[in-house]
């Protein structure tokens, strides 16, 4: 991901980038679109077993096998209620496509990058680690994920 | 043209291998820019010469140059060699077949000696590759004279060929390009410019190069020609002379001319002309050689155009000039036209695009399974003869792609010869090497695998196997030692022998190093088999090797190549005769990217276990009257076939819903337990499941990085509905469950076994006297075989004796002992003995012959009422009498305890409580022999009667005594005052076995292997010592 804003000058004289958005609990959240793949509707998925339990599963997206995040838990936003099923945002990264469980999927949106922000110092250290900044919308703050590092596991 | 045309067909003719194409986007940047090509002429060449290798699909390697050559633009080439950092020939099999012509490479000492062919080979590819650009980079220098990129890069590659084959042995090579390179060093440095006479005469130079390693590449040597007039030329270039004078010219015309005439070299002529006229636009080229040269530049620069074109305007063009070409060249040898009719048959693919078809073969093979699954609920006709169409045509094209993976294993052994010869060689030996088989096809990254311990195994058999001629002949061998390696599939598995005729293994030696190194104790060495001893070998830290060599006898070997088999799902064997040499066989699968597996499920997940770690699967049905899991201090165990089972449940080991559950709750909770018997490194353990599905060929998907840390699991696979199933690895799990140490305790883990063995089974000495076709006698008892000739037999009063190891040894005569008839031991000579011994005393049986010594289980089928035969018993499939050595003593000399009759009279009394009669009788012998008074008992009642009767200092009781269980028998005697502290040893037929009951009210004093005499009776002595002790203490009390 290359949502640091020194990078961003490349993008040339429109200076917007488009974010796919999803919610997580009732966060808003974009990652970059170039870096997801695809987004699916919940998927059965298969656990696995003494894996780190923010790690939901494995599901079988044409053949290939791709671990599944839940986000709920990687952001520690509690448990999703019961009868709703996550959507899949399945994002590239090195190791192959992984898929982040989100509440609901957003539009792509065009932001302008003069409402970047980086996260104000007085987040928690979870949330400075897990997000690149913020986009500061009309309506609603848009938080950039910083997906190689919610998808580092200690 | 001469020069570029030559060279073209040199390319051909050797062909620079590609190893694996790289995976990278065809870039076909041929030609665009010098300094793009600039770039590739790395700054140092020479690492590139030992790099990655191997990534070459094996049934094209053997050809596919050619092949390569004509499908991928030269420049492409180039960048890949770049990318990949080295090469692997197929041209060169010619070469490697005729390694023993590389002689000369043994001036080469510091190098590994198996090494140097392969660095030969990609010796050859590099170059060749390097001098194809070198053509095209001096007609360019010809444009752009100053170009000292151009010039730096030229200069490189001259230079690398220099100093790899100064480095390789190949002297002429080597003064030419010296040569060749002090020329381009002025004009690199300025001293001089560039003329068309120079270009030529380098040209010149590099088509002779050409010429060298084409006959390095076909013979293996540089081959007779010194090119003395070249190199003179050369010479006289760098003095300053300039070759463009007419003189010149003409001597340069007579260089290559003089070539052609000469029959050591006749390729040249073919190579030189006709492939060019047909490669390159048919460009009429009608004069020979020797006359193009006059006015080099021009033709060459438009041939060079004209490649260029060709390659930037895309391959296919090029593809066809070359094919042209090829044809052209297969004409001109024996060796290219080989490889270019088989060339013409196969195609060069890169690795990376099978591994890919693979993938894609496994999930249409999955894709499949979902279809048949869904159609078998649908009555559409059409649809399930389509379906069934799709299953047959995938199953077909399956097994189609699995096969271009597959590569002969000649592709690893071919480097063998040379290795062999190389060894035999340093150390004198003459070794013969015999391949069968080479052609048997393994998986890639099987073939991979095996490379190394295969290598190891030739190693060891060279070195420590075949014995040096003279040491043969003293053998009455041939001097010709003889390696024989063989590949056969079978079972679904290949098969790989190593055998040698050298001097084998000796299992004593072996056993004696294990000891000696503290790899096994005493104890559990002494009762091993042969084959348990020569199973030693492949433990960590043990070489037979007398003195470490360079070659091996460092003791890091057959522990590793066990280990790398292992990984592998292989498996290994070995056999050896003393004298007579060593066999080691390897059993590996054909494939490892689908494997058959196991599907089982566990709280409602599915997981698939590799068959390679099955054993067996046990169901158990709860309430039933049969075996139930027992427990120790929480662990679960299971009685299979009287041995203790230790139990994984799968749902606790990895944390799955159910786990909560009490151990025994959840026991009572399933009507069935199902047990999957799972062996781990040596380990068995079973797993404890919830259900058993089904067996499926799986294909194997690695997991994501983020799970790597999970040890349990060797991957995932997708079931035919498309779920997705973990794949356990039961390595981890065993781990995970503690069932399976963390560091392999490998001495802990082979002495266990070896103790499962002993027990279980019995190895047994089998002869033949007089009348008695078979007779047989515990093999634990027989101190020594000995053949004593007639004339060494002495008589002294009415016995017969010999002197034997400074004793006096008396004979027995079975026969006439035991009334067997006449005996062939009268008149044969050397007289077959049978040597007992008990202490420093020693008692010779005189026996016909020595049948054999099996290891089996042995049941003891009828007694016998004879004299001096303990009982009859089935031993391979044979009624064999098993002696009663016992009686054979007394009978030949009552004197046979003389020495300790005092002793004897002071011995302690044993009581010895066995039900077989046999088994009794033995243990009597051994106890007897060791100065114990023995008193027999056959059953529990029959304990108790001579326990009141007589006192006793010891008993030993085997587990399995008719009558009441063990522990009640100890119960019985414990609540007895005066019997509470009788020492009583447990006989036990299994390891396991021996390890004290927990929980039990009574425990034995000690417990003990059945037949293992020796731990009997140091027990029976120790416990007896104890008796003597206490004694006194007791009375006072």
């Amino acid at each position: 991901m290359s949502d640091a804003p020194g990078t961003r000058s490349e993008q040339g004289n429109t200076k917007t980038r488009q974010y796919a958005t999803f919610f997580v609990s009732d966060l808003f959240f974009g990652i970059e679109v170039l870096n997801v793949q695809e987004v699916l509707r919940y998927q059965e998925m298969t656990r696995v077993p003494r894996a780190d339990n923010v790690i939901e599963g494995l599901i079988n997206l044409r053949g290939q096998i791709v671990t599944a995040f839940d986000m709920r838990s990687r952001l520690q936003l509690g448990e999703r209620e019961t009868g709703e099923t996550p959507m899949n945002v399945v994002v590239r990264t090195e190791d192959g496509p992984v898929s982040l469980l989100v509440d609901e999927i957003g539009d792509v949106i065009e932001v302008s990058e003069e409402n970047f922000e980086r996260p104000p110092e007085t987040i928690t250290e979870l949330a400075r680690e897990t997000l690149e900044g913020v986009y500061k919308l009309d309506d609603r703050l848009l938080l950039v994920l910083a997906t190689d590092r919610v998808l580092q596991l200690n | 043209m001469t020069p570029l045309s030559t060279d073209e067909s040199a390319c051909t003719s050797t062909p620079p291998g590609l190893d694996s194409l790289c995976r990278f986007p065809c870039l076909d940047f041929f030609m665009t820019s010098p300094s793009n090509r600039l770039g590739a002429g790395d700054p140092d060449r020479h690492p590139s010469i030992r790099g990655a290798r191997g990534v070459l699909q094996p049934k094209h390697r053997r050809d596919l140059a050619v092949c390569r050559l004509r499908r991928i633009p030269l420049g492409r080439c180039r960048r890949e060699r770049k990318l990949r950092g080295k090469t692997l020939s197929p041209g060169t099999k010619a070469a490697r077949q005729k390694d023993d012509q590389f002689s000369r490479l043994e001036r080469c000492p510091n190098k590994h000696m198996d090494e140097t062919q392969e660095i030969i080979k990609e010796f050859l590819i590099e170059s060749n590759e390097n001098l194809a650009q070198l053509d095209l980079e001096f007609v360019e220098l010809e444009q752009r004279p100053n170009d000292q990129n151009l010039l730096s890069s030229i200069f490189r590659t001259i230079h690398t060929i220099k100093g790899t084959c100064g480095f390789l042995g190949f002297g002429i090579l080597e003064a030419i390009t010296h040569r060749a390179e002090n020329m381009l060093s002025q004009l690199r440095e300025g001293q001089r410019r560039l003329t068309p006479g120079l270009t030529t005469l380098l040209l010149e130079t590099v088509d002779i190069v050409k010429n060298i390693l084409a006959e390095i590449e076909t013979t293996g040597a540089e081959g007779s020609q010194t090119y003395d007039e070249l190199r003179n030329r050369l010479q006289a270039a760098c003095d300053g002379q300039d070759p463009e004078e007419p003189a010149a010219g003409e001597a340069s015309a007579a260089g290559p001319s003089e070539d052609q005439a000469d029959p050591s070299e006749p390729t040249r002529d073919a190579a030189g002309q006709t492939p060019a006229d047909e490669t390159f636009q048919g460009e009429p080229q009608p004069e020979p050689t020797s006359q193009d040269t006059g006015e080099p530049a021009e033709p060459a620069t438009t041939a060079a155009e004209s490649v260029a074109g060709e390659a930037s305007s895309g391959a296919g063009h090029l593809e066809a000039a070359a094919s042209s070409k090829e044809a052209a060249a297969s004409s001109r040898k024996a060796p290219a036209e080989t490889r270019s009719s088989v060339a013409d048959s196969t195609i060069r693919v890169p690795v990376g695009v099978l591994d890919k078809l693979m993938n894609l073969v496994g999930e249409l093979v999955l894709a499949r399974n979902q279809v048949l699954q869904h159609t078998t609920t649908q009555e559409d006709a059409g649809l399930t003869a389509t379906s069934q169409r799709l299953n047959l045509i995938t199953t077909e094209l399956q097994a189609n792609v699995m096969k271009t993976r597959m590569q002969p294993i000649g592709v690893v052994w071919n480097k063998f010869p040379r290795v062999v010869r190389d060894l035999g060689h340093a150390a004198g030996k003459q070794i013969d090497l015999e391949m069968e088989g080479a052609e048997t096809e393994l998986d890639k990254t099987i073939i991979e695998a095996i490379k190394d311990p295969l290598t190891h195994i030739v190693r060891n058999s060279c070195d420590h196997g075949i014995e040096t001629p003279e040491q043969r002949a003293a053998k009455g061998k041939q001097a010709r030692g003889r390696l024989t390696m063989r590949a056969y599939h079978e079972g679904g598995q290949v098969n790989i022998e190593i055998a040698d005729d050298g001097a084998g293994i000796d299992p004593q030696k072996l056993k004696q190093k294990a000891v000696q190194k503290g790899l096994v104790p005493v104890d559990q060495a002494e009762r091993m088999s042969e084959r348990e001893m020569h199973n030693l070998i492949f433990l960590p830290g043990l070489s037979t090797a007398e003195k470490v060599t360079n070659v091996s006898g460092r003791g890091v070997g057959m522990d590793v190549v066990k280990t790398n088999v292992e990984k592998i799902g292989g498996s290994i064997d070995l056999q050896s005769a003393v004298g007579q040499g060593t066999t080691i066989k390897i059993k590996i699968p054909l494939t490892l990217a689908i494997i058959p597996a196991l599907v089982a499920s566990c709280a409602g997940e599915r997981f698939a276990i590799p068959q390679v770690n099955l054993v067996e699967l046990v169901r158990l049905e709860t309430g039933g009257g049969g075996q139930q899991i027992e427990w120790i201090h929480g662990a679960p165990v299971y009685r299979l076939r009287g041995k203790l089972l230790p139990l994984v449940y799968l749902n606790k080991v990895l944390e799955l819903e159910g786990a909560g559950l009490d151990e025994e709750d959840s026991e009572k909770a399933a009507e069935s337990v199902n047990i999957i018997v799972l062996q781990a490194d040596d380990k068995t353990f079973g797993l404890v499941v919830d259900g058993v599905n089904d067996t499926a060929e799986i294909v194997v998907k690695p997991l994501s990085k983020l799970l790597k840390g999970l040890t349990c699991y060797a991957g995932a696979t997708i079931m035919g509905d498309g779920r997705v199933a973990l794949i356990l690895d039961v390595m981890g799990l065993g781990q995970l469950a503690h069932v399976v140490s963390q560091t392999r305790e490998q001495t802990h883990v082979a002495r266990e076994h070896q103790a499962d063995l002993v027990a279980e089974r019995q190895t047994v000495l089998l002869f033949r006297s007089g009348s008695a076709e078979r007779l047989a006698v515990p093999l634990a008892l027989v101190d020594r075989l000995e053949e004593f000739p007639h004339s060494q037999i002495e008589q002294s009063g009415c016995r017969r004796v010999v002197q034997y190891r400074q004793q006096i040894l008396p004979l027995i005569p079975l026969a006439e002992l035991l009334s067997l008839g006449d005996s062939a031991a009268e008149t044969q000579d050397p007289v077959q003995v049978v040597v007992f011994s008990e202490g420093a005393r020693r008692m010779g049986v005189v026996v016909d012959e020595i049948l054999d010594i099996v290891e089996e289980t042995i049941s003891i089928r009828s007694r016998t009422s004879r004299q001096g035969i303990l009982g009859s018993a089935v031993v391979s499939g044979n009624v064999t009498d098993f002696i009663d050595l016992h009686y054979l003593i007394e009978a030949a000399d009552k004197n046979w305890f003389g020495g300790s009759q005092d002793e004897r009279a002071e011995g302690a009394r044993v009581l010895v409580a066995e039900g077989s009669s046999f088994s009794r009788g033995l243990m009597r012998n051994s106890l007897e022999m060791a100065g114990f008074r023995v008193i027999e008992a056959g059953t529990t009642a029959e304990v108790l009667d001579k326990l009141k009767q007589q006192s006793v200092d010891v008993m030993v009781s085997s587990l399995d005594l008719p009558g009441d269980d063990p522990s009640d028998l100890l119960a019985s005697i414990r609540v007895v005052p005066d019997l509470c502290g009788l020492p009583i040893l447990g006989l036990a037929n299994t390891a396991e076995e021996t390890h004290p009951q927990p929980g039990a009210e009574y425990q034995f004093d000690d417990c003990q292997l059945k037949f293992d005499r020796d731990s009997m009776l140091r027990s029976v002595e120790k416990l007896a010592a104890v008796v003597t002790n206490r004694q006194p203490v007791e009375q006072r009390g």
